[in-house]
């Protein structure tokens, strides 16, 4: 199936205080694609992420899925085609494993046993296996199943569009690296257009196929992931000194930080 | 003791079943009325605080009091079962509404949030996500108006709507100890027994992994 495009066309958001959040900010996402949206909090990549589902309205521009308004579609179906995966999950702490994967199909008012079957499907796809963690419930899972369960969940009817907010962030490098390859089998298979909130720059240039780096409500820079590391681009350039210093200041240890010379003290 | 049972036996029966019937009336008008009520509560905070407000006065009125302002009121008709219940279920507003409202905002924010964003209408997340998450601190709500009720409806012979307060009463007039432990001691247990029945059942429903409110 077919991912579906979102076109941002001069999007502002202005806080009810006055702050501009974002400032016409256009941006296309072609279909099946993986774009990472970067950049320091509180510039606005999430509020971005949200208004593809309309949990937050934008106060000036227009969004287009497929080319067509997002302004006039009903929220609660836009809502059931996306699929949205957050940092904590947000699994339903009284439903099991199987029920919370089921939910949108049944909200959509598919028969349960229609959906038995991709749900075994779908845990099978993001590593868990459906006879042991069906019946589950989401407090008898560790951090890395729930992220796995929420996955599952955001696929579950079909969605053509994912929207995933710092989905790995609270995991372990470890089991964050497992799950970033679990996301890459998983769109192999099955592709979306997807919108991917991080943090985290090697994540960015592991899963997505575009980079789109923000600062103060706006985009700086709109690259391919491929052209990203070695793009001359001043802002990007100062983007990953930035986040890379940590490691250079490692490797260059002698250089950066002398030996430590005691001062002479003088009786 | 024989003799007494003999005697009194089949009234302390009677007189439970009274008691009985007119706390359960009493619970599940005051459930019908609180639950919807605290639901609402949530959907407009601005009411919280002034109807929570009214609901707690009420709580603080003396029984005999309430029965004594209730006695005149032409709508209950001086029928002192109605009377009796209708002071019962003002007591057991306060617990049940408090709690709903509670509860329901007691939900972890990020839950709704998601609930929303995968398009659940708001009867959807009402029904399906809030009202389960909050079933436990509702239903010791439920708990707490029960108790009280059970012990509020022995004052409600003074109005002569029955029940055991009854026999307590007559054992007070007729200094017969005999006859207050008989109306006293079923009522204690009534108390404790629903108290205990309602734990199990809100244990039951406390979901796992949540910390009760």
């Amino acid at each position: 199936m077919l991912g579906s495009t979102i076109e941002f066309r001069e999007i502002s958001y202005r806080l009810p205080g006055g702050r501009l959040l974002l400032d016409r900010v256009s941006l296309k996402l072609e279909a099946d694609t993986t774009t990472a949206l970067l950049g320091r909090s509180g510039s606005g990549k999430t509020t971005l992420l949200r208004m593809v589902n309309r949990m937050a309205e934008p106060t000036g521009g227009e969004i287009l899925l497929e080319g067509r308004r997002l302004r006039n579609q009903d929220p609660v179906t836009v809502r059931r085609a996306i699929g949205y995966v957050i940092q904590e999950t947000g699994l339903f702490p009284h439903l099991t494993v199987e029920r919370n994967v089921s939910l949108v199909p049944e909200l959509k008012g598919e028969s349960p046993v229609s959906v038995d079957g991709r749900v075994a499907n779908l845990l099978q796809l993001v590593g868990l296996d459906p006879a042991q963690f069906r019946k589950r419930m989401p407090h008898e899972l560790s951090g890395g199943q729930r992220q796995r369960v929420g996955l599952a969940r955001a696929l579950a009817a079909d969605q053509k569009i994912l929207l995933m907010d710092e989905p790995f962030g609270a995991l372990d490098p470890l089991t964050r690296a497992e799950m970033q390859d679990v996301l890459l089998r998983l769109l192999e298979k099955m592709p979306k257009t997807v919108l991917l909130v991080t943090h985290d720059l090697d994540e960015a240039l592991y899963l997505a196929s575009h980079i789109v780096l923000m600062a103060d409500g706006q985009i700086i820079a709109n690259l391919p992931a491929s052209e990203f590391m070695t793009s001359d681009l001043p802002p990007v350039q100062e983007y990953v000194r930035a986040v890379h210093r940590g490691e250079a200041e490692k490797a260059d240890a002698p250089t950066v930080f002398p030996a430590y010379q005691a001062p002479e003290y003088r009786a | 003791m024989k003799a007494f049972f003999a005697r009194y036996g089949s009234q302390i029966a009677e007189l439970t079943v009274e008691h009985i019937w007119l706390t359960g009336w009493a619970i599940l008008i005051a459930t019908l009325i609180s639950i919807p009520l605290g639901i609402l509560l949530t959907r407009n905070k601005r009411l919280a605080k002034p109807v929570l407000a009214v609901v707690n006065t009420l709580q603080t009125i003396p029984s005999l009091a309430m029965l004594g302002f209730l006695l005149p009121l032409p709508l209950l008709g001086g029928k002192a079962a109605r009377i009796a219940i209708t002071a019962l279920v003002a007591y057991a507003l306060l617990p049940i509404v408090r709690n709903t409202y509670a509860g329901i905002r007691g939900v972890d924010p990020t839950i709704i949030e998601v609930a929303k964003a995968l398009g659940m209408t708001s009867m959807q997340r009402l029904t399906r996500v809030e009202l389960p998450l909050a079933a436990g601190v509702i239903l010791a709500g439920l708990r707490t108006a029960t108790v009280t009720c059970v012990g509020i409806a022995t004052i409600a012979a003074a109005v002569g709507a029955g029940g055991l307060g009854e026999l307590i009463f007559r054992g007070v007039a007729s200094l017969d100890n005999r006859l207050v432990l008989a109306g006293a001691i079923p009522a204690a247990l009534l108390a404790l027994g629903a108290d205990a029945l309602l734990g199990i059942v809100e244990k039951k429903l406390r979901v796992p992994g949540r910390s009760p409110a």
